[in-house]
């Protein structure tokens, strides 16, 4: 009888580990599924080029990816310092008491949802840039990258302090034997001894950036163009698949987004396996 | 490396530090400065009275109680959808799986972790769409979607997390009742799971977290403005999380725009108490073991 539960119990769980696994596929699939009848018409070439114009049978994504790459790339710019500096001062610099705190703050700050993000910013930092550029509607480039830097600072933070926390004590107590300042041991005992740490955190920052669709959607203004610079509105692939699901189920437009989405899914699996490459999620596990 | 390269590089990690503290500040005090004002029953519940809203014997028209209901429906239903298979899943990668295997599994729920949620939205869509198509007419995007497209989000939090604190026990709980003639399954539900339960409950709590906060998943599958509380699980629904993004993006009154900064006050309020008693889970399951491996 004992034997007989037992059976069914492992059963059972090797089937949810299945069924887990295989949500990742099902996702894949639905993309796949999707975008088939586009990727059939052989109008790959028509979907990488300029333009979006569904009257016209145009529907050419470029502008999203541009405008993608450069938000994300833009948020990484600004968060990178800040994120190394914060870690430093978290790991490094200050003392244990207001070390902790702050930590504390930057784990808060993973839990503020990002609709909240988005809704402060329309009212508190996107007339501010306005006022800036003296010109458009202040939703652009500039306003979307400095909040989605605030985002993604948590995590660089976060993930770069535990890098900087994990070198080993001996060679601290080496470093601190040869009476090196606090600075002289960033530099050159903990950040060359970290630097996958600070990779990996960054590379995750990336994922997250690209990933996020609330705030490009609220104040990057979504107009369909390739953005000319950082006062200029643009479009993501995430807000565009948002924006896009249209009630008619046959158009072209609407297949389109599967096609956003599959570039998506990619670029996620790209993330995951750059990390194991690092040696990510080895790291993660010991802790 | 001379003095004023260091000096700059302390005063830049402190910089950086005040910078942080004083966006957030900004942010949470912008906030609250905004939404106190507006935070009121009236807020909740419009003018219909609390008791007869709770009661479900009137509707709430101007109110945000269907968003609250809502979201506070949705959440349960996805958890409850995860749980089981979250956990299942987590124990069987933990105890049973074989090392050829787990790289796999890993890869796969790592995948899953990463994938932007708009992508998941986008996946229930499609789901609804397929069903509407094969299955029957009536399924169009809906709360039942929705809080399969949520489960599908937050289910790998569940699986590290469950993993992760069986795993992660010292080696001598695990052996003891093994060795005293306990089978596998009666190891695992007596013995390890009771012994690192507030490891999975934190990921547990996590998982609604991410649930409550989430927007893009819900504002693909079925989300509406106006729907007032959901009467069946094919219907539509209101969420307080996409009725803040509803009121940012096209609010026509003063009055409910101040009704936006309240439901923001109330989601934020929700999510940091969440995350806040997650870590601290977290933190006591870690420490448990700490002292004594």
């Amino acid at each position: 009888m004992k034997s007989f539960l037992e059976k069914y119990a492992e059963r059972g769980f090797l089937l949810s580990a299945i069924l887990s696994a295989s949500v990742t596929i099902f996702i894949l699939s639905f993309m796949f599924l999707f975008s088939i009848p586009l990727l059939k018409g052989g109008h790959i070439v028509q979907f990488l080029r300029l333009g979006w114009n569904p009257h016209d049978g145009k529907f050419g994504i470029l502008p999203m990816m541009v405008g993608t790459v450069i938000i994300a790339f833009y948020a990484l710019l600004i968060a990178t310092p800040f994120g190394i500096g914060c870690a430093a001062l978290i790991s490094v610099f200050s003392r244990k008491g207001f070390s902790s705190l702050l930590r504390k703050l930057v784990e808060i700050m993973t839990g503020i949802p990002t609709v909240i993000y988005g809704f402060v910013a329309i009212f508190l930092l996107v007339p501010l840039i306005r006022e800036i550029f003296e010109k458009g509607t202040g939703m652009c480039v500039l306003s979307a990258s400095i909040m989605l830097a605030l985002l993604i600072l948590p995590t660089i933070v976060l993930f770069i302090s535990d890098a900087f926390n994990s070198v080993p004590k001996n060679y601290l107590d080496a470093a601190d034997a040869l009476g090196a300042t606090l600075v002289q041991k960033l530099i050159y005992v903990i950040i060359p001894s970290a630097w996958k740490g600070i990779i990996s955190g960054l590379v995750l920052a990336a994922g997250r950036a690209v990933g996020d669709t609330l705030i490009a959607l609220m104040i990057a203004g979504n107009a369909l163009q390739i953005p000319r610079g950082l006062a200029d509105s643009a479009r993501t692939l995430t807000s565009h698949i948002a924006l896009i699901i249209a009630s008619d189920y046959e158009s072209p437009e609407f297949k389109s987004i599967f096609i956003c989405g599959l570039i998506l899914f990619v670029f996620t699996t790209l993330i995951v396996l750059i990390l194991r490459l690092l040696g990510y999620f080895e790291i993660l596990r010991e802790k | 490396m001379n003095r004023p390269v260091e000096y700059t590089i302390t005063f830049f990690a402190w910089i950086s530090g005040i910078i942080l503290v004083a966006a957030i500040g900004m942010l949470i005090s912008f906030l609250l400065y905004k939404g106190i004002p507006s935070l009121n029953l009236s807020l909740v519940f419009g003018e219909t009275s609390p008791l007869d809203a709770l009661l479900i014997r009137k509707e709430v028209v101007d109110g945000l109680f269907p968003a609250i209901v809502g979201t506070t429906l949705l959440v349960l239903t996805s958890v409850i959808l995860a749980i089981p298979v979250g956990v299942a899943c987590g124990i069987y990668l933990a105890e049973y799986c074989k090392t050829r295997w787990k790289p796999l599994y890993n890869f796969f729920i790592d995948v899953l972790a990463g994938i932007p949620s708009i992508l998941v939205g986008l996946f229930g869509f499609a789901l609804s769409v397929f069903l509407h198509k094969h299955l029957s007419e009536h399924i169009y995007p809906c709360f039942l979607i929705s809080s399969l497209a949520l489960a599908c989000l937050v289910l790998p939090y569940i699986i590290r997390t469950t993993e992760q604190s069986l795993g992660n026990l010292p080696f001598s709980i695990k052996t003891t009742a093994l060795s005293l003639g306990a089978s596998r399954l009666q190891n695992i539900l007596f013995v390890l799971i009771p012994h690192n339960l507030s490891g999975i409950i934190s990921g547990i709590i996590l998982a609604i977290g991410r649930c409550a906060e989430d927007t893009a998943v819900i504002m693909l599958t079925g989300v509406v403005a106006m729907a007032g509380i959901p009467h069946s699980l094919l219907s539509q629904y209101e969420a307080l999380p996409f009725y803040i993004f509803h009121v940012s993006s096209s609010y026509n009154s003063q009055m409910e725009l101040m009704k936006g900064f309240g439901a923001s006050i109330i989601l934020l309020a929700i999510c940091i108490c969440l995350f806040t008693i997650s870590n601290i889970l977290k933190r006591m399951a870690a420490n448990r073991f700490a002292t004594r491996t």
